[in-house]
Formats: structure tokens, C-alpha cells, sequence
């Protein structure tokens, strides 16, 4: 409550946050694994369709933005060292890092899906109708789990600016960076779901 | 019980594991655009696998953190491959 003299009795207890955020991470996963399946199983039924649905998915897009996921992870991790080494301005850049890049992936993805749109694919459209079963459920998973992925990737930015302007603010320090840990964990879970993603839509053709 | 000891992870080691995952995903990529059909699918998946294993265990912490965490979570991907096998079990025989 308020913003009081730090208190040295405090009562804060950083494991209990971590484990929160881990069984949080937990649910995740088995929310997207429970999709994985979903694609598995449609895929088996239509090998087919999906074989030729995937060729239209851009691969050197996807490659762009899993190579900046991966960068973004790294800078966020990075900023939990700078921060353990007490060195805030670097803390706060690679955190501002870690967001351009969340950005830019964000900007790709909706240049991706213009495109797809402009060519008449999108969930229930005309052309999809025409082209049948699998390629409606290709798509229709294509772009139900690539937006709930990007869903994550906003709330991990709003997250991380959160993380920004309390470590500007001085409520997070090198002995109380426990949120920025958390965000970290968080940010990575959205790495993570992509790392199968990409294979799974833009690589098996 | 809860060490105040925090394993400080060097910018190095970081540099360096991002430069393995973008080659593996370099791999992954090149595997899949030469023509191997089945294979590839299955290099592809198992790049996928190291590269998340990676992330779980050094931009995560999981190799520095409590043996709880490591615990748990090989708990939940294990429920995610049970539930994937017996799925293709259905499926596989129908």
C-alpha cells in the first residue's frame, strides 16, 4: 500500500511468486499442447491438403520472426544479469530491446496475415469453402493459433512495460527484481510455443 | 531453506546459446527444404525439442533453479507426450 519507506520486515516471498508463475506457465503449455494434438490428429485425416496448404505459408517470414523471438528471449535474459550486476541502464535498454523486437514481430505477423487475407483466405471465407475440409482446417488452425500466439506476445509487451517502468521507478533493484524474473519466464513460454509453431505451419510441407 | 544466493548467468553464456538455437534453427530450416519427406518432418520436431529444451533450461533457469521446477516440469511434458501417444493409438488403429 502507498508508497511507504521500503520496509525491512516486508513480507515478500520470491519463491512463492515463482512457483506461481511456473504452475501459470504450466497451464499454458497444456492449453497450446491440447492445440498441437488438434493439428496432429486433423493433419493425419487430411495429409493431403495440409502437404499443399503449408507450401502457401512464407518460410523465410517465419524464419525472420522466429530468429527475432529468439533474440528477444535472450535480451530479456540478459537484463535479469545487468539488473543482478546492479547496472540499471543496461537493464532498461535490454528490456526496450526485448519490446522493439516484440514490435517488429507483431508488424511482420500482421503484414503476414494481410497478405493471406488479400489472396481471399481467412476463417470462413468463399475461397476456403471452395477448397474444402483440409484446407479450411489448416487455415482455420493457422490463424486461431498464430493469433492466440500473438495474443500472448501483447500481453508479454504490456507486461514487460509494466517491468520497464518500475525498474525506471526504482521499485525493482538488484535485491527485488523478483516481477522481472516473472516477466522473463513469461516472455520465454511465448518463445517457447513458437519454437513449435514455426516448424509445425511454415516448415512440414 | 530459500537460497539468497542467485546464480548470476554470464552475458556470454547467453550470446553463446543464442548462436546454438539460431543454428539449429538454420538446420531445421535447411532439412525441410531439401526434399526428405518423412524424415524431415521428424528432424524437424526433434530440432524443435533441443531448441525448447535449451530455452527451459538457460533463459529459464531451470539448470540453476530448485530441483522442484525441473521436477514439474518434466511432470507436464510428459502428460503432454501420454496424451499425444495415446491419442495416435486411436487413431493410428482405427
Amino acid at each position: 500500500m502507498s508508497d511507504s519507506i521500503a520496509h525491512h520486515d516486508e513480507h515478500r516471498d520470491d519463491e512463492a511468486s515463482k512457483l506461481g508463475i511456473w504452475l501459470f506457465i504450466f497451464t499454458e503449455l497444456l492449453f497450446f499442447g491440447g492445440l498441437f494434438i488438434t493439428y496432429a490428429v486433423y493433419r493425419h485425416a487430411h495429409p493431403q491438403a495440409f502437404h499443399l496448404a503449408a507450401q502457401q505459408l512464407d518460410v523465410a517470414v517465419g524464419t525472420i520472426n522466429t530468429v527475432i523471438l529468439l533474440i528477444s528471449s535472450m535480451t530479456i535474459a540478459m537484463s535479469i544479469t545487468a539488473m543482478q550486476k546492479k547496472d540499471k541502464r543496461t537493464t532498461l535498454i535490454l528490456i526496450g530491446i526485448t519490446l522493439l523486437l516484440a514490435l517488429v514481430f507483431l508488424v511482420n505477423k500482421y503484414f503476414e496475415w494481410s497478405g493471406k487475407i488479400d489472396h481471399g483466405i481467412w476463417p470462413g471465407s468463399p475461397l476456403l469453402e471452395e477448397l474444402g475440409r483440409g484446407d479450411t482446417l489448416f487455415f482455420g488452425l493457422y490463424f486461431f493459433m498464430t493469433g492466440l500466439h500473438a495474443l500472448h506476445i501483447i500481453i508479454g509487451m504490456v507486461l514487460i512495460i509494466v517491468i520497464y517502468v518500475r525498474v525506471q521507478k526504482g521499485k525493482i533493484t538488484f535485491d527485488n527484481f523478483q516481477l522481472l524474473e516473472n516477466g522473463g519466464l513469461y516472455w520465454h513460454l511465448v518463445d517457447l510455443i513458437w519454437i513449435f509453431l514455426f516448424p509445425l505451419f511454415y516448415l512440414i510441407t | 531453506m530459500s537460497d539468497t544466493t542467485h546464480h548470476i548467468v554470464s552475458y556470454r553464456t547467453y550470446g553463446l546459446i543464442l548462436v546454438l538455437l539460431l543454428i539449429l534453427t538454420g538446420i531445421s530450416v535447411a532439412v525441410t527444404q531439401i526434399e526428405l519427406t518423412r524424415w524431415a518432418t521428424i528432424v524437424a520436431l526433434l530440432l524443435a525439442t533441443t531448441k525448447s529444451s535449451i530455452v527451459l533450461a538457460v533463459f529459464m533457469h531451470l539448470k540453476f533453479d530448485q530441483k522442484v521446477y525441473r521436477v514439474m516440469a518434466i511432470f507436464v511434458v510428459m502428460v503432454i507426450v501420454a496424451v499425444i501417444v495415446l491419442t495416435f493409438f486411436d487413431y493410428g488403429f482405427r
